[in-house]
């Protein structure tokens, strides 16, 4: 295992559910008991109607990328070394989530391309999920 | 809606011209800003009663400058939602001049954001100010990379993918400021460039070339705003608000459409209030922090469909001469682009409706109404827009 040296994710009761279950290899989203709607990033009151009858739910992980940037430049530790793939992946329920593009060339990436969940262990208690092509 | 047309004025302007400072502070530059456009104005000191302002660096921006100039002004407002926060000010100004609970307010901003050594657009988390990401969005957003300019590259990828935007479409826009810029003594960068420049510039985040990036400068500025009443008695001709609306825009829970700006929100209430539709504006000052910011925002605001932006910007249209003449002092992304923008656009404005620059290249003919559109934050994620309608008398 290699040093991380990206930041790392501060975690509260709000969101301990999401990364405990990362590291199980688990994506979770949120959806609401009240109105049916999905939402991400993960909070503790529904977005849509307000009510607090969130419940965790395990996202299929595969989606598509919506939209990309390859960056060249980012003062930050873990991202100043080269290019990388920033990106927005819409889940196959709907919600759209900021990420990383891994596991291959930049210039692959394209907006459509189908994309699955993978974690990379930072520390031993949190993974980080990103995403890698479907081929 | 009760009629704000004309209800509050714009009487005083002042650009402090620096674009580097590294011995100053951001509250004198502020101070030095505000005295000059009391002059300009014909006020004094004991006039202002409303204090109005934001920053990059200080949290009670409005706590700290009212100690520093010792005023006890009637209204304090540092609203902050990036660098269309002066817009939003003005908006806040004209409504509290319009119910008499002040006179006069200044707006005001400074920074240091070059002498400093801010990476603005490609700083990473460390334009947050802390390398502890907060448990959310932080630890869901920033821990993936995101840069300002990322944020932005990002919508510049898929409007491209959507509606055919090409790059040398984005570049033109940056052309036109360079333009503009080379008849500003005071703009940064004054040289002019091609599109060819622009397109082999490096690329910081695709597509977005460097040349498709606002530059980072120090600088500060002041506008005063008045009653009528007062207004009536200033040195300079009134430029009257006509209509303000204010908007944000954000992920939605993940699910709203990002391709659409705060702009369309923001720009309905002030045409509606300033009685004017898109063909009645000689000018406008669209907060330009990307290239693709100006393609989206003209878009946004009605002034051509959704996706023709990049056909809008071709043969002139957007320059000096052309039929919606934007940013004539070259803008963020020649002249100056100091973190946050806004209360620039609001200065540039005026000086065209009080017809300064006439008889030379830099004025906008005839010029009886113009637009300011502040955004502010990053399109590709949460973000403000601010748009003011001014007119002369």
């Amino acid at each position: 295992m290699t040093t991380w040296n990206k930041p790392l994710p501060t975690i509260i009761g709000e969101t301990k559910t999401f990364w405990d279950m990362c590291r199980r290899g688990v994506l979770l989203i949120q959806k609401c008991d009240s109105c049916n709607e999905y939402q991400w990033y993960p909070r503790g009151i529904c977005a849509n109607c307000w009510s607090n009858d969130i419940k965790w739910v395990p996202s299929s992980g595969r989606g598509t990328v919506w939209t990309f940037t390859v960056t060249n430049q980012n003062r930050t530790q873990g991202f100043d070394t080269g290019p990388y793939v920033l990106a927005l992946v819409e889940l196959e329920e709907g919600v759209r989530m900021f990420t990383n593009i891994v596991e291959c060339d930049p210039k692959d990436v394209s907006i459509g391309m189908a994309v699955e969940v993978t974690f990379q262990r930072a520390t031993d208690q949190i993974s980080v999920p990103f995403f890698k092509p479907v081929y | 809606m009760v009629d704000l047309r004309r209800a509050a004025a714009i009487v005083g302007v002042h650009e402090h011209i620096t674009r580097y400072a590294p011995d100053k502070s951001e509250q004198q530059i502020q101070g030095e800003s505000i005295i000059k456009a009391l002059e300009d104005a014909g006020l004094e000191k004991k006039d202002v009663d409303g204090l109005f302002c934001a920053s990059m660096s200080v949290r009670s921006s409005g706590l700290n400058l009212a100690d520093y100039l010792n005023m006890y002004p009637k209204m304090v407002d540092n609203t902050t939602v990036g660098g269309g926060s002066f817009e939003f000010h003005l908006s806040h100004a004209l409504n509290a001049i319009y119910a008499g609970r002040i006179n006069c307010a200044v707006i005001t901003y400074a920074t240091q954001a070059r002498s400093g050594g801010v990476s603005v657009g490609t700083g990473g988390i460390s334009r947050q100010g802390h390398p502890r990401l907060d448990p959310s969005p932080d630890s869901f957003e920033e821990l993936y990379g995101l840069t300002t300019v990322g944020l932005y590259a990002m919508i510049a990828q898929r409007h491209m993918h959507l509606y055919g935007t090409t790059s040398e479409q984005l570049a033109e826009i940056a052309v036109t400021m360079r333009r503009h810029a080379s008849l500003n003594p005071e703009a940064l960068f004054r040289d002019l460039i091609t599109v060819d420049d622009v397109m082999r510039s490096p690329v910081v985040s695709t597509p977005l070339h460097r040349n498709d990036c606002c530059v980072i400068t120090d600088g500060g500025g002041a506008v005063v705003v008045a009653s009528p009443e007062l207004a009536r008695n200033c040195k300079q001709k009134p430029v009257w608000i006509l209509g303000a609306g204010e908007a944000v825009a954000h992920q939605g829970a993940g699910k709203r459409d990002l391709m659409y700006i705060a702009a369309k929100q923001s720009h309905v209430p002030a045409f509606e209030m300033a009685g004017v539709t898109q063909k009645d504006i000689d000018m406008a000052m669209i907060y330009d922090s990307f290239t693709i910011t100006v393609l989206e925002t003209l878009e946004d605001l009605g002034f051509c469909e959704k996706g023709e932006g990049g056909q809008f910007v071709l043969n002139g249209r957007i320059g000096l001469g052309g039929e919606l003449p934007i940013n004539t002092d070259g803008g963020g992304l020649s002249s100056n682009h100091p973190g946050m923008r806004g209360l620039f656009l609001l200065l540039e404005a005026t000086r065209q409706l009080r017809g300064q620059f006439e008889g030379t290249e830099r004025q906008v003919p005839d010029c009886k109404i113009a637009l300011c559109h502040g955004t502010g934050g990053a399109l590709g994620s949460r973000h403000s827009g601010g748009t003011v309608i001014l007119a002369r008398d």
